[in-house]
């Protein structure tokens, strides 16, 4: 695994909403720190407002959101709001849960830039991290 | 194992007709001419399992005390002497979404079905003890089960469905006391006479703060809350099962067999011992408690998990507290199979997954059970994907053949050895919380919590590498199919449950609101029982929010610890 590519590279991993099941998020922010990025993991029950102000004051480059209590459709576009008013719309969003296709492409086409479906190896979301979220201009 | 050969072969001969004798006349020459599959054969919870098993791998194992007969202690065998020749398992399917009126309509569905019991699954704004109206809720309402907000929304639920005649289980932790309060409430409408309701609240904040994370308050006034709750039903609604000890979660968040079986146990001792604190005799509220188990994959790990649990539960309550009332011996426990278990590619496949689930589920002698559909990690269940799960355990049921004898699988070397192992272990992790001095200081040190999190990554990393397979994850990965037809919640749901509890706020009688929730909240500073003041919030329409906020001045709230990757 080379950190070369992955160095400098800030990633949030949030739960966002009421929804307790965390144990996907923290594998992959495990797995993405393993991997040689710097991960900060918001714990439960966070807010749209304080996933993005974390994410502002952390300086990342990507946010990963975690979301299998259905709500996903409000949450994510909610979030890339919030970043686009305050400046934050070049950090890449991504996540993953219990998300139906249909609604996958829904969120994409909203600006969600991967979305990962139970099953997914971490492996594939670390390439997909390495090669679609680069460190911004600090 | 390896260090008892060695002390075998040490000090005396190969006996002829043992495993060694064996080994060495029969097994070497077969693996030298053809090798096992793989260097290593482990359960999915990382147990090593061994080649073969004989009567030597039970040495000091006695049938008589380790096993005994159905319906005796310590019930390895079962609780009933007939168990399912005398009456089948209830068919529990937990279902819940949209509205009250949503799902009133699924439960008379699955009544008519051939279901036989009702499980209610309610929304993560209810769970977390908030209105359908509150911020967090937003995109909530209603998508993970029924939304509730007031006794309006509970009556709507049981319109049509005769209380004193069904079983109800209700899955509600943090806010128990509410929905225990509604239900009742709904009881005294319909004129049923509390003491005859028949039913199962979870109720198991502890396995909360291990596993699925709905919280309100700290651990200390959640256990009081939990007190106050089985005092209350003890005298007053006796065939209620107070706490449902919820090994379910523990596992879904990534446990192994083993840790699901210590952690479950060790909250059902934290609950025996804050009821004693309390002076609640032990064969007052043992007989209440009932427990929740996950059958997931691993099929004889799973039945050996569900008879050790009997055993241990058996031992603890006779040898810890001296309950001297078989019932308070005896764990009744309901089984749901594994939804993390689950794939979603090629999604037919877990039909199959879930009749191995259920069959180690009956195997391993459980008293009720959900089968999971095979559309679950998609999204909710649709209600053909509900049929189909059901109809698995009517097969099971009906057309197996099982259920013709009880517990078939005892005096199987290997089924009572891994019975046997699976004991030891999980005593040894009791071992180690009781020296944290129990389960709420081993949660507050984060103990569970990270073993579970350890577990979690570690199997992961499994999948990940090939180590283990998930068919269609994997390995064997072509042909997903097409998708099957999902149930979709709409938004108008939570638009029309904000109107709903609009209009009861508008209803209401103000005053008797207020008057209720102003000595409900009184009362949780001092230290009288609750439930009576927590009804009279429930029938004058109190919220659940406004129910749980009022508390929070007394209580305070939880936080998560800093959590460690």
């Amino acid at each position: 695994m080379s950190t070369a590519a992955t160095s400098g590279v800030r990633l949030l991993v949030g739960k966002v909403g009421l929804d307790g099941h965390d144990r996907g998020a923290k594998i992959i922010a495990r797995a993405l720190r393993d991997a040689g990025f710097e991960v900060i993991y918001t714990g439960l029950h966070q807010t749209p407002e304080m996933v993005v102000s974390t994410a502002l004051q952390e300086d990342v480059d990507g946010i990963g959101l975690s979301i299998l209590s259905g709500a996903h459709l409000t949450l994510f576009p909610r979030i890339l709001s919030l970043l686009r008013e305050r400046g934050g719309d070049d950090i890449v969003v991504f996540g993953g849960g219990i998300i139906p296709d249909e609604d996958a492409l829904q969120l994409k086409e909203a600006g969600v830039r991967a979305v990962f479906t139970p099953g997914t190896a971490t492996g594939e979301v670390i390439d997909w991290v390495r090669t679609n979220v680069p460190s911004r201009p600090r | 194992m390896s260090r008892d050969r060695d002390r075998r072969d040490a000090t005396t001969l190969v006996r002829p007709g043992s495993k060694a004798a064996w080994e060495e006349r029969v097994l070497e020459p077969a693996l030298k001419k053809k090798p096992e599959r793989d260097v290593a054969f482990t359960t999915v919870s990382d147990l090593p399992i061994d080649r073969l098993y004989t009567a030597e791998d039970l040495e000091g194992w006695d049938a008589g005390r380790d096993l005994g007969l159905p319906g005796e202690p310590p019930y390895t065998r079962g609780l009933h002497p007939t168990m399912y020749r005398g009456r089948l398992w209830t068919m529990r399917q937990f279902a819940g979404f949209g509205s009250a009126e949503d799902t009133n309509q699924r439960f008379h569905y699955l009544l008519e079905h051939g279901q036989t019991g009702l499980s209610t699954a309610f929304d993560l704004p209810t769970l977390m003890g908030r209105d359908s109206g509150d911020a967090l809720a937003e995109g909530e309402v209603g998508r993970e089960g029924v939304a509730i907000d007031t006794l309006e929304d509970m009556e709507t639920l049981f319109r049509g469905i005769p209380l004193g005649e069904v079983s109800t289980s209700m899955t509600i932790n943090a806010p128990a006391f509410v929905l225990l309060a509604m239900y009742l409430a709904v009881a005294e409408k319909q004129g049923v006479p509390i003491e005859r309701l028949e039913g199962t609240i979870q109720n198991d904040i502890l396995k909360e703060y291990i596993a699925q994370k709905e919280w309100i308050y700290p651990p200390a006034p959640s256990m009081r809350l939990i007190t106050d709750m089985i005092a209350f039903c003890t005298e007053r609604v006796p065939k209620w099962n107070t706490i449902s000890i919820s090994g379910y979660h523990i596992r879904e968040a990534g446990s192994t067999a083993v840790q699901e079986l210590a952690f479950t146990l060790a909250d059902g001792l934290a609950y025996v011992e804050a009821a004693r604190a309390r002076g609640l005799d032990v064969d007052r509220i043992a007989p209440r408690l009932s427990f929740f188990f996950n059958s997931h994959i691993d099929f004889f790990e799973e039945v050996a998990k569900f008879r050790a649990a009997r055993r241990m539960w058996c031992r603890f309550m006779q040898e810890r507290y001296g309950a001297k009332d078989p019932r308070s011996w005896m764990l009744r426990t309901h089984a749901q199979t594994a939804g993390c278990s689950l794939t979603a590619q090629q999604p037919v496949n877990n039909v199959v997954r879930v009749t191995l689930q259920a069959l180690a589920a009956v195997l391993g002698g459980t008293q009720s059970l959900h089968t999971n559909s095979l559309d679950e990690t998609l999204a909710l269940p649709s209600e053909d994907s509900v049929r189909i799960a059901l109809r698995t355990q009517q097969i099971v049921a009906e057309e197996s053949g099982v259920t013709n004898t009880v517990d078939p699988l005892a005096g199987s070397y290997f089924v009572e050895a891994l019975t046997n192992r699976m004991e030891a272990e999980a005593l040894e992790l009791i071992r180690r919380i009781d020296a944290m001095g129990g389960m709420v200081a081993a949660i507050e040190e984060g103990f569970p919590q990270r073993e579970i999190a350890e577990a979690a990554y570690r199997y992961q990393r499994q999948i990940d590498s090939g180590e283990k397979t998930l068919v269609g994850v994997n390995r064997y990965t072509e042909g997903n199919g097409p998708p099957p037809a999902l149930l979709r919640i709409g938004h108008d749901v939570e638009t029309a449950q904000k109107a709903r509890l609009a209009a009861v706020r508008a209803r209401r009688d103000a005053k008797q609101h207020a008057a209720s929730l102003e000595r409900m909240a009184s009362a949780a500073r001092g230290t009288e029982p609750l439930m009576p003041f927590v009804l009279d919030a429930v029938r004058a329409y109190a919220s659940v929010q406004e129910i749980c906020d009022a508390l929070k001045p007394a209580f305070g709230i939880y936080r998560e610890g800093r959590v460690q990757l």
